[in-house]
């Protein structure tokens, strides 16, 4: 509506009058649990014009009760649903729990199922870090880094599938082994498949010789084509402008207070602290196979991008080691009832998942059934930092620095 | 580090709490591989976590579980219990190291100190354990609920009278 002349004067005192909307200089709303950037998970954020003053993160959103399922299902049961807090990094989650079995039972998995656990925690990191560099491509303006990850993740899964049967939530680990062998043969419409990529990118022909459908051969293939794309990954993303642009400087972690907050995995290892479950408490195959833990001192959500993708290429190099060091024999002590006793006890063991330590501390009562298990999951522990990251940061980084912790809803609610 | 590193240093750790605070350490709890636990009253936990912190360099906590202990055999009174899982990153030679600091308190008054001044990354697992457990930590900043729904009105689920629904036997 025009305004008539000489009322605007006072026009504008009765718009001031009207004034509703005074909530001083702050605005705070909520950011998720619908947002496509959040994940199922909400962020109420205070904002003075675009600075975020306050971050106050409320996860819940997708919380299962995993700890009371636990005290209802039997020490074998409760595998498969304890997974399902990370889909995409089953091993990792799983893994602990299974370690944590084994040491009240005090039984010890024969060797080739030790290197096969390996092989299997380690592939689903790679598909785990390879799902949050494409996604953090994607907040970071840069699409094409999600289909090259999307698409190379597929041969990797591909292979969790032949081991575990599963494309993702394997029930792979078992107390006392890995649920079945890998197969002896590769079929061959997924060689034939594989090797045209191959030769794509690697410029030369599937390494198969007499025996192109071997196992062992396969995965040694896989690997090298894995560490020849990671190659590219590098010039793709991690030295893109556009990628430093946003990341660099951006939610700044200091080491004291990485420590002092206890949060775990890329997001410790980007703040300098050289700690990783594998080296410090080893456990299975990891005493006998050599690899680095990386780590960054910048302290920002460019380190902790950078400590994944070198975090990938450490695991590839495992891969490759643990099928070369794979020894023949049984992968499982017995096959376990569905109602087996777990001696009286408590214990509290960790394995590093994708995402950082993964700890579960166990009590058992004697019987078919934990009496209490809990789960202290990496996002869970990673989830404290929010509020110190997101603060004194503009709108439009809030999903860098969401997205450089790697945090996983489900995997923090449980 | 190998595995008898880690024990003879959670020894002398104990040995040493021991000395220090004599009666206050209620109870010990060793078993190699597994866990190493000390009780101690609610009333000196924060006490020895202090003590922990800036002696041992526990600095880091890994977990906060808490327990109802009243389904427990040969459990005379309805407790609940409360256990910090702590270990150490400024110390290179304590990295393999996980203490777990425990208290005991009563299901008909659960309050405790809140240990979030020790260790600041306690903050989110103490309002896990104070909305599943009901346990109320005196002294915590922001003693909100955390996952559960606003409109909760049951009782704590992770305590043991609490049935899930369609779970009844």
């Amino acid at each position: 509506m025009l305004l008539q002349e000489g009322s605007a004067k006072m026009a504008k005192e009765e718009f001031k009058s009207l004034e509703v909307y005074e909530t001083g200089p702050t605005l705070t709303f909520s950011m998720g649990p619908q947002h496509p950037g959040t994940g199922h998970f909400r962020m109420v954020i205070t904002v003075v014009g675009d600075m975020v003053v306050r971050c106050d993160p409320d996860p819940g959103f997708v919380h299962r009760g995993e700890e009371k399922m636990c005290e209802y299902k039997t020490w074998i049961t409760n595998i498969p649903h304890l997974e399902r807090p990370a889909i995409l990094d089953s091993a990792g989650m799983t893994y602990p729990y299974v370690l944590a079995v084994e040491k009240l039972m005090d039984i010890e998995p024969p060797e080739r199922a030790k290197y096969l656990r390996v092989i299997m925690a380690e592939l689903q990191r790679i598909c785990s870090h390879l799902y949050w560099l494409g996604l953090m491509g994607v907040f970071a303006g840069h699409a094409t880094m999600y289909m090259w990850c999307f698409g190379d993740r597929e041969y990797l899964v591909d292979l969790t599938q032949l081991i575990g049967g599963q494309r993702i939530t394997h029930s792979y680990f078992v107390p006392g082994g890995v649920r079945n062998d890998a197969p002896p043969k590769v079929p061959r419409e997924l060689v034939k498949d594989f090797s045209r990529y191959y030769r794509m990118i690697l410029g030369k022909d599937y390494p198969g010789g007499e025996m192109p459908e071997d196992f062992r051969k396969y995965v040694l293939a896989v690997c090298d084509f894995f560490d020849a794309r990671l190659d590219e990954y590098y010039p793709m993303l991690l030295d893109s402008p556009i990628f430093i642009y946003r990341t660099k400087g951006i939610g700044i972690l200091k080491r004291e207070d990485a420590i002092s907050l206890g949060v775990v995995g890329p997001v410790l290892r980007g703040s300098g602290v050289k700690s990783d479950t594998r080296i410090d408490e080893p456990y299975d195959a990891y005493p006998y196979i050599k690899f680095n833990v990386p780590t960054m001192d910048g302290c920002d959500s460019y380190s902790r991008m950078m400590v994944g993708y070198y975090e990938m290429k450490e695991s590839v190099k495992i891969i490759r080691q643990a099928v070369e060091q794979m020894p023949e024999g049984p992968v499982k002590l017995k096959q376990h009832p569905v109602t087996i006793k777990v001696p009286a006890g408590e214990v509290f063991a960790s394995a590093e998942a994708a995402r950082g330590q993964c700890s579960f501390y166990i009590r058992s009562d004697g019987t078919d059934k934990p009496y209490r298990v809990k789960i202290c999951s990496p996002s869970f522990r990673n989830l404290i930092a929010m509020p110190y990251l997101i603060r004194d940061v503009r709108i439009a980084d809030i999903p860098i620095i969401y997205w450089s912790l790697n945090y996983w809803p489900v995997e923090c609610d449980r | 580090m190998s595995l008898s590193d880690v024990g003879e240093i959670l020894a002398r750790l104990i040995e040493d709490l021991k000395k220090k605070f004599g009666d206050k350490i209620l109870e010990v709890n060793v078993e190699p591989k597994k866990i190493t636990k000390v009780l101690v009253a609610p009333e000196c936990i924060k006490e020895v976590a202090e003590y922990l912190k800036s002696e041992w360099a526990l600095d880091y906590i890994k977990g906060v579980t808490g327990i109802d202990l009243s389904r427990l055999p040969n459990m005379a009174q309805e407790v609940l219990e409360v256990i910090y899982h702590v270990g150490s990153l400024s110390s290179e030679a304590l990295k393999a190291v996980t203490l777990s600091l425990s208290t005991k308190i009563s299901i008909s008054d659960p309050v405790m100190p809140s240990l979030t001044s020790v260790w600041k990354g306690a903050e989110m697992h103490e309002r896990e354990v104070y909305e599943m457990l009901g346990v109320n930590f005196k002294g915590h900043p922001d003693l909100r609920r955390l996952l559960l729904p606003e409109f909760w009105s049951d009782k704590p689920p992770l305590r043991k009278d609490y049935v899930a629904p369609g779970r009844e036997r």
